[in-house]
């Protein structure tokens, strides 16, 4: 065929930035426009920090274990294990809708792009992550008017590590868990499944010594939920520390999860051809 | 066309199964380049299984897929570069301005946002829609929906279009437009285009016409002439006797 336009093969580097680019500004501005996604990302947290921790305030008595120096109130606690919840629900809500509500078109939009696979998902997925941080530092933003700040400001540039690689964790995970599973058809069967045993189990409500004190299986059970070290990430990150064993688990999650949903999505072996039609 | 021209896409001896069902059945037709071939089929014949295969959504497993000569397994990107693809389900972001969900889809491409936008303006100009660059995509109608994501489809310039049932849910007015202005397109333009439907009424005489059921390829030509072939009043009656022997043949 001699009227082919045939570009030369491959992409440069630049085209591989601008690639990336357009599926990041494509999410930001999906982000800016669905005012209700947003805010209820916003409130879900804020009814924890000024509902439940207020009422359990009381009965729970922190006591003063790393990275505190002092007694601290229940809200500042629970703050971190908080914006861990925005971005557990920003993975799961992003993935799911992505393969499952009128978004599947749009991910078949992506795939088919020339560029190889498994930069597109990546792609995606970090688009994923800076909108979840957006809603992190949204709800920063509001927790500081009650006072519920780190110990010094450089807190807010600190954290910032930590939330991109927790964020990273979670999203990969959503987006495994939307190529794998086809029971998982809507949002109600992930919160029961995933995202409530994720969040409960965690140290993101209350600290492990008091998980360990009542049931030692549980306590075994939060020290290697995914969630429980993206939680305490972000715990010492906001005070300016590293919490190392958390930084292994977070960046070994997701590498595993992330590799997991690029092969998921593979066409010669990925799981998603058992969707079948 | 000449025979040794190369096919724009040459689908050869593809079957594809999903658990015990088998969806696709040695399937093999081609795509002349600068021809409109329709794939016409009853919902469930296995068109949108094609589709995924050719889009590298599913592996093709058995069998082999080239679009321009490339192949769709072993050259990706060389493969997808060269197709343009319009989905049966609607895909623009309807919150986005209709030059947004271009500026986007050529970023796929790798095409910057400067030229993104000259090749969005002259593809919206030809689509009738100049006017329509700054709305958000949610305040056109279908029809103009389904020629946005043609424009858009076509943004890198492939050589090959493919359309899953494009005018599912369009009034007859819009899909008698829509089908106009991609037949214009083959012939301006000189675009292969791949059309899958199941409504007879959007064949003409002249088109190829590849006959899918129950995932086998039950017959291919031009229109006319397998109308003629089988001594039928038209294509939709010829249809009918093809798949109705068919099921004669093997009842399911």
């Amino acid at each position: 065929m001699s009227n082919i336009e045939t570009s030369p093969e491959g992409f440069s580097l630049r085209q591989y930035a601008i690639c990336l680019w357009g599926v990041v500004w494509r999410e930001g501005l999906r982000f800016l426009h669905q005012r209700e996604r947003f805010v209820s990302a916003l409130v879900r947290p804020l009814v924890w920090l000024f509902i439940f921790a207020a009422g359990f305030r009381q009965v729970l008595g922190i006591s003063i274990i790393p990275p505190y120096e002092t007694y601290v109130l229940y809200e500042v606690y629970i703050a971190p294990g908080l914006m861990a919840m925005i971005q557990l629900f920003n993975g799961m809500q992003s993935s799911l809708s992505m393969v499952y509500d009128r978004e599947m078109g749009n991910m078949r939009t992506l795939l088919v792009s020339p560029f190889p696979r498994w930069f597109l998902l990546s792609a995606k997925l970090l688009a994923g992550v800076a909108v979840s941080i957006l809603q992190v530092y949204a709800f920063l933003l509001i927790a500081w008017f009650w006072e519920i700040e780190p110990p010094t400001r450089w807190g807010y540039l600190t954290v910032l590590p930590a939330l991109a690689l927790s964020g990273l964790m979670l999203g990969a995970l959503g987006m495994l868990l939307s190529s794998l599973i086809k029971q998982l058809e809507n949002f109600a069967g992930v919160m029961n499944f995933v995202i409530f045993p994720m969040f409960f189990a965690s140290s993101a409500l209350y600290p492990l010594w008091r998980v360990q004190e009542s049931s030692p299986w549980l306590y075994r059970l939060c020290a290697i939920n995914p969630f429980t070290h993206a939680v305490e990430l972000i715990r010492f990150a906001y005070y300016q520390k590293i919490e190392w064993t958390s930084l292994a688990a977070v960046s070994a999650y997701a590498s595993v999860f992330l590799v997991a949903a690029i092969v998921a999505y593979d066409p010669a072996r990925g799981m998603i051809i058992r969707k079948g039609g | 066309m000449s025979k040794t021209a190369t096919p724009a896409l040459a689908i050869r001896d593809v079957s594809h199964s999903y658990g015990a069902r088998r969806a696709l059945d040695h399937v093999s037709f081609e795509v002349p380049p600068g021809s409109f071939t329709v794939l016409l089929g009853l919902n469930g014949a296995g068109k949108s299984t094609l589709f995924s295969l050719v889009t590298r959504l599913y592996a093709a497993r058995e069998g082999e897929i080239d679009i321009f000569g490339a192949n769709i397994m072993r050259q990706p990107g060389e493969a997808l570069r060269r197709l343009g693809v319009v989905f049966q389900a609607r895909t623009l972001d309807l919150e986005l301005s209709v030059m947004q969900n271009l500026v986007y889809h050529a970023a796929l491409h790798g095409l910057g946002s400067f030229e993104a936008r000259r090749r969005g303006a002259s593809a919206l100009a030809r689509a009738g829609l100049a006017d329509r660059a700054n709305d958000k995509a949610r305040a056109l109608s279908g029809g103009q929906m389904r020629r946005v994501e043609i424009a858009r489809a076509l943004l890198h310039a492939p050589r090959l279009l493919l359309l899953d049932e494009p005018t599912v849910g369009l009034d007859i007015k819009a899909r008698a437009d829509l089908l106009a202005h991609v037949r214009q397109l083959v012939d301006t333009e000189k675009l292969g285009v791949l059309w899958t439907t199941h409504l007879i009424d959007e064949v003409a005489d002249n088109d190829q016409v590849v006959i899918l059921h129950r995932g086998r390829v039950l017959e291919t030509g031009r229109a006319a002439d397998i109308v003629g072939h089988y001594g039928a009043a038209d294509i939709g009656d010829a249809f009918s006797r093809i798949t109705g022997a068919d099921e004669e043949k093997f009842p399911a």
